[in-house]
């Protein structure tokens, strides 16, 4: 089999270094780029599109050098495409974050912020950001929970959420709320934890992410 | 609640090995910092903070490149502090591999460097450290070494930190720091009870039970530990599972 290439989408927020190494880990057989060069993204059999931080500053960096458009892309393309994090949360409709941010409407839905005063059994209050390990529930038999149970836990550190909605969630977790840890259409899929900082079960993760054609 | 309270193994590194002191001095050698990291991942650590206690200028590159060895091998959330000063010291150390950066004297020096790395990077990979001692009635804070009072409230410290941006806060003890008695629990609930972001236990712990105490006396959203686990008394799925049997949940 020919090398394959996956291009780790660089739009100037965050480590990448963890996700490239990651999936160098999983995939020795795979080349990866962490490029924003978009010729080089339209060549690439798989994507990710990663994100830390503030929304409004990746939106910003997002539409000034056009990776709202090699996403789009991407998607119609039908080859993989992995959200992480912020960069799952930049696919749905809008964020809470920031006063309001418009993000790339691929997915209709919110992202809110974990409201101060939740508590946990204790009654103590829940901590924000949402940081540490936390399981989460696969709702769908989807090709990238292949090899992990469900109830796996998973690293997050985030202070805002997306809806656990019927209809795109893949994976819940439970932080005062229910919500989607994990969304997925026809070749896109995306997490709010972290599968490249999951140890094993997110280093599967990204193995299926690997061996997967997009399909479902 | 679901969510796991953390045990986070601590290296501290000097010219590129594991080593450690008690209440910051008589220096012990712990090893190969990369090896070290790789047992602790392979025992279930939650998450590695390593400190560069010199965090000289000419050590330096040795911390970049365990840095980028550790973060080459292990996937778990890796924190890096020591002499973390400037907007470039914290984009060196997350190109590196680190997913949070532990900022100490700097955020003393100038409070507005949290606020400006929080904006930058982001709230979650900003973790801001604080030594703190007993002082009468209080905690205050302390530098160099534990040498250097600050005449800071260690409490109201934490809590404008939180305020500045923080992410975090890494809490030790410099009266318990080395001395295996646990940790200083009414220090511990005192600045996990007074902010909303997660607090990391650090400073005391001696056997296993202490651990225990931290989440469940000191309210503690994770847990870090040094020497018990360094020089092969416990390991960290031995501290877990008796994290389990006093009712806490831990990631197994």
């Amino acid at each position: 089999m020919s090398t394959q290439q996956l291009a780790i989408i660089d739009y100037g927020m965050g480590n990448l270094h963890s996700v490239a190494k990651a999936i160098e880990h999983v995939a020795p057989n795979f080349s990866v780029v962490v490029t924003s060069d978009k010729d080089i993204i339209g060549n690439a059999d798989h994507v990710i599109l990663p994100g830390v931080g503030a929304i409004r500053d990746c939106m910003a960096e997002i539409r000034q050098q056009q990776v709202d458009t090699v996403v789009q892309s991407t998607i119609e393309s039908g080859k993989p495409l992995l959200g992480i994090c912020v960069g799952m949360q930049a696919l749905l409709k809008s964020s809470d974050e920031n006063d309001g941010t418009d993000c790339l409407n691929h997915f209709d839905g919110d992202v809110q912020q974990f409201t101060k005063g939740l508590v946990d059994e204790q009654g103590l209050p829940l901590k924000v950001p949402h940081m540490g390990w936390n399981h989460v529930h696969q709702r769908v038999d989807h090709p990238l929970w292949h090899n992990i149970e469900s109830g796996s836990r998973f690293y997050f550190v985030h202070s805002f959420y997306a809806q656990a909605k019927a209809d795109y969630t893949a994976g819940s977790s439970h932080y005062g709320n229910e919500f989607a840890a994990m969304i997925y259409r026809d070749n896109i899929y995306a997490t709010q934890f972290h599968p490249e900082k999951s140890h094993q079960a997110g280093l599967q993760l990204l193995k299926n992410f690997t061996q997967w054609n997009g399909q479902l | 609640m679901p969510l796991a309270k953390r045990i986070i193994p601590c290296l501290d590194v000097d010219q590129g090995r594991v080593v450690k002191g008690v209440n910051f001095v008589n220096i012990r050698d712990a090893g190969d910092p990369v090896e070290v990291a790789k047992r602790y991942n392979e025992q279930g650590a939650d998450e590695i903070t390593m400190l560069d206690i010199t965090a000289t200028h000419e050590g330096r590159g040795t911390m970049i490149e365990t840095v980028q060895a550790i973060a080459g091998q292990v996937f778990i959330p890796l924190t890096v502090g020591g002499g973390i000063r400037t907007i470039d010291d914290i984009r060196t150390m997350l190109n590196a591999g680190a997913d949070k950066v532990s900022i100490n004297s700097a955020a003393i020096s100038n409070p507005e460097f949290v606020r400006q790395a929080s904006q930058r990077f982001g709230a979650q990979c900003i973790v801001v450290a604080i030594d703190a001692k007993k002082v009468d009635d209080h905690w205050e804070i302390f530098t160099h070494g534990g040498r250097k009072p600050t005449g800071i409230n260690a409490v109201d410290w934490a809590v404008k930190m939180e305020q500045f941006g923080a992410g975090e806060i890494l809490l030790t003890s410099m009266d318990c720091d080395g001395v295996k008695t646990g940790f200083d629990i009414a220090l511990t609930r005192a600045v996990a009870d007074a902010v909303s972001v997660p607090v990391i236990a650090s400073g005391g712990v001696g056997n296993l039970q202490h651990l225990s105490e931290g989440v469940l006396q000191g309210h503690a959203d994770a847990v870090l530990a040094a020497s018990i686990f360094h020089f092969g008394e416990f390991t960290i799925e031995q501290a877990k599972q008796d994290m389990a049997k006093n009712a806490i949940e831990v990631r197994l």
